[in-house]
């Protein structure tokens, strides 16, 4: 299928489009934060006054520096814990027929629908009442709860893909049903658990909900939640450039991940390609 | 001794099919035994309970003299040859063949020369480094059996080993059957049992 210039100018005209959507506003928040906080409603792309000014004042603010470890430390556990269980639930449920095996499924499809947001208010009562408020597991918790359905989706459809035949093969090679997992299941199911690891990532990376109704302190809460409580030069400034600053360096992991993994998740989204 | 003998064999699936009804069949040692049958008669179900894959509902299964059946498949000493091959695509050639044996703890060096040797007899000595991927058919159908004859087991199992091969490498293969029993002079007592389709 060969394509006519015509054509090919088509495409090139809508990628540049849906390019210049997408980038255009990380690009001007790139550009605030490097503003100098005089120019900063001046109203251009390019920034007249280039200042690292806004960067040096956010790591200054133990706020910022705190919520980041808690970010990283809280995405990080919520990840691991995520993927294995959720590991462990998928293989059970590509590889075995179990009573409650379809309540098993459409609870988590019923859990993975709820809105975050209506247990806000209830959560928030019982996390004060059981003591995980403003803690790192009060917010792992409703993290892994709602990045398990995630993880099991994803990783029951990749081990689907991978023939039975194959624990056959290493059973009768002499391997423990541990010893097949381990040894030829997991690097067989490996871009499926990196996809799986980036999304459940991401998802606690990025979210704000929980963040913002489970913390008060520096202990616990994550950079989302931080930002909103970013104060400016005086109390009638915005710190507009601050705000920016943060969350270019909030994207900056999330970008990383995405270009070193760009072909795993590419091949996690595409997984029929295996064939035993 | 790697005598196997089916004794008032039954498989009943718990749906309710009756896939393999009072099966009596003794293989002596080193012999070479072919099930022939229609599609969907049992065969496979047959095979699957003499490797340990599948559950026996009633009857004795014995390998050696020993009762089996509920033996799992590691402790049973057989190789399978499977219909599509079951190679472990994440694993070259040669870690393919030597997977069992390094299950096994045996030591590298022996791993090695058992490799070798299989692989000489297969005509797999080119491939040894390769992925599954970039073999051909025969080629997979070879490390199938490669993985099989390093162990030298008591018994070979090959379900239609050759019905997915062409015509010119079933030519080839059949004779390396029995080379593979030939050729594995430590233990002679291998009974290859192959499943063709009419």
């Amino acid at each position: 299928m060969r394509s006519t210039p015509r054509q090919k100018l088509g495409w090139g005209v809508a990628n540049v489009v849906v390019l210049v959507i997408a980038a255009v506003p990380v690009l001007w928040l790139v550009s605030l934060s490097f503003k100098d906080p005089s120019t900063l409603t001046d109203g251009s792309f390019y920034p007249k006054k280039w200042t690292f000014e806004n960067y040096r004042g956010i790591f200054d603010q133990s706020i910022f520096t705190h919520a980041l470890v808690n970010s990283i430390g809280i995405a990080i556990i919520a990840t691991v814990f995520g993927v294995v269980f959720g590991a462990m639930a998928a293989y059970a449920i590509a590889r075995l027929d179990f009573g409650g095996k379809q309540l098993l499924i459409a609870s988590a499809l019923l859990i993975a629908m709820f809105p975050p947001i209506a247990l806000v208010n209830p959560m928030f009562n019982l996390w004060r009442q059981i003591g995980l408020f403003d803690t790192w597991p009060g917010l792992i918790i409703p993290y892994m709860t709602f990045s398990l359905p995630l993880a099991i989706y994803t990783l029951s459809a990749f081990f689907r893909e991978i023939p039975w035949d194959l624990e056959r093969a290493a059973a009768l090679d002499g391997a423990t049903p541990l010893q097949a997992f381990r040894r030829v299941i997991v690097p067989l199911a490996a871009p499926g658990v990196f996809t799986t690891a980036i999304l459940v990532f991401l998802y606690c990376w990025s979210d704000f909900v929980f963040a913002i109704s489970l913390t008060s302190t520096n202990n616990a809460r994550t950079v989302p939640a931080a930002i909103a409580f970013f104060t400016g030069a005086s109390q009638f400034q915005q710190p507009t450039g601050s705000i920016a600053a943060a969350a270019v360096i909030i994207t900056i992991p999330v970008a990383v991940v995405v270009l070193l993994f760009q072909r795993r998740i590419v091949a996690g989204l595409t997984a029929g390609a295996v064939k035993g | 001794m790697a005598e196997i003998v089916l004794d008032h064999v039954t498989k009943r699936f718990p749906d309710g099919a009756l896939a393999v009804k009072d099966v009596n069949l003794t293989i002596a040692d080193g012999e070479f035994v072919i099930l022939v049958g229609p599609s969907g008669c049992g065969k496979s179900t047959t095979l699957n309970m003499i490797a340990g894959l599948e559950d026996i509902s009633d009857g004795q299964l014995r390998i050696g003299g020993e009762v089996a059946n509920d033996k799992t498949p590691r402790d049973r000493d057989i190789g399978m040859v499977f219909q599509n091959y079951a190679l472990y695509p994440h694993m070259t050639v040669r870690e393919n063949m030597a997977f069992s044996l390094k299950l096994a703890k045996e030591n590298p060096e022996k791993i090695k020369e058992r490799v070798d040797w299989a692989a000489d007899i297969l005509d797999l000595t080119p491939h040894l480094d390769r992925k599954p991927s970039q073999l051909s058919g025969g080629q997979r159908q070879r490390v199938a059996m490669g993985r099989v004859i390093v162990r030298t087991p008591n018994a070979f199992l090959m379900d239609e080993p050759l019905s997915t091969s062409t015509p010119s490498c079933a030519c080839r293969c059949a004779p390396r059957c029995r080379g593979c029993r030939s050729g594995s002079a430590r233990r002679p007592s291998t009974s290859p049992t192959i499943r063709w389709r009419r």
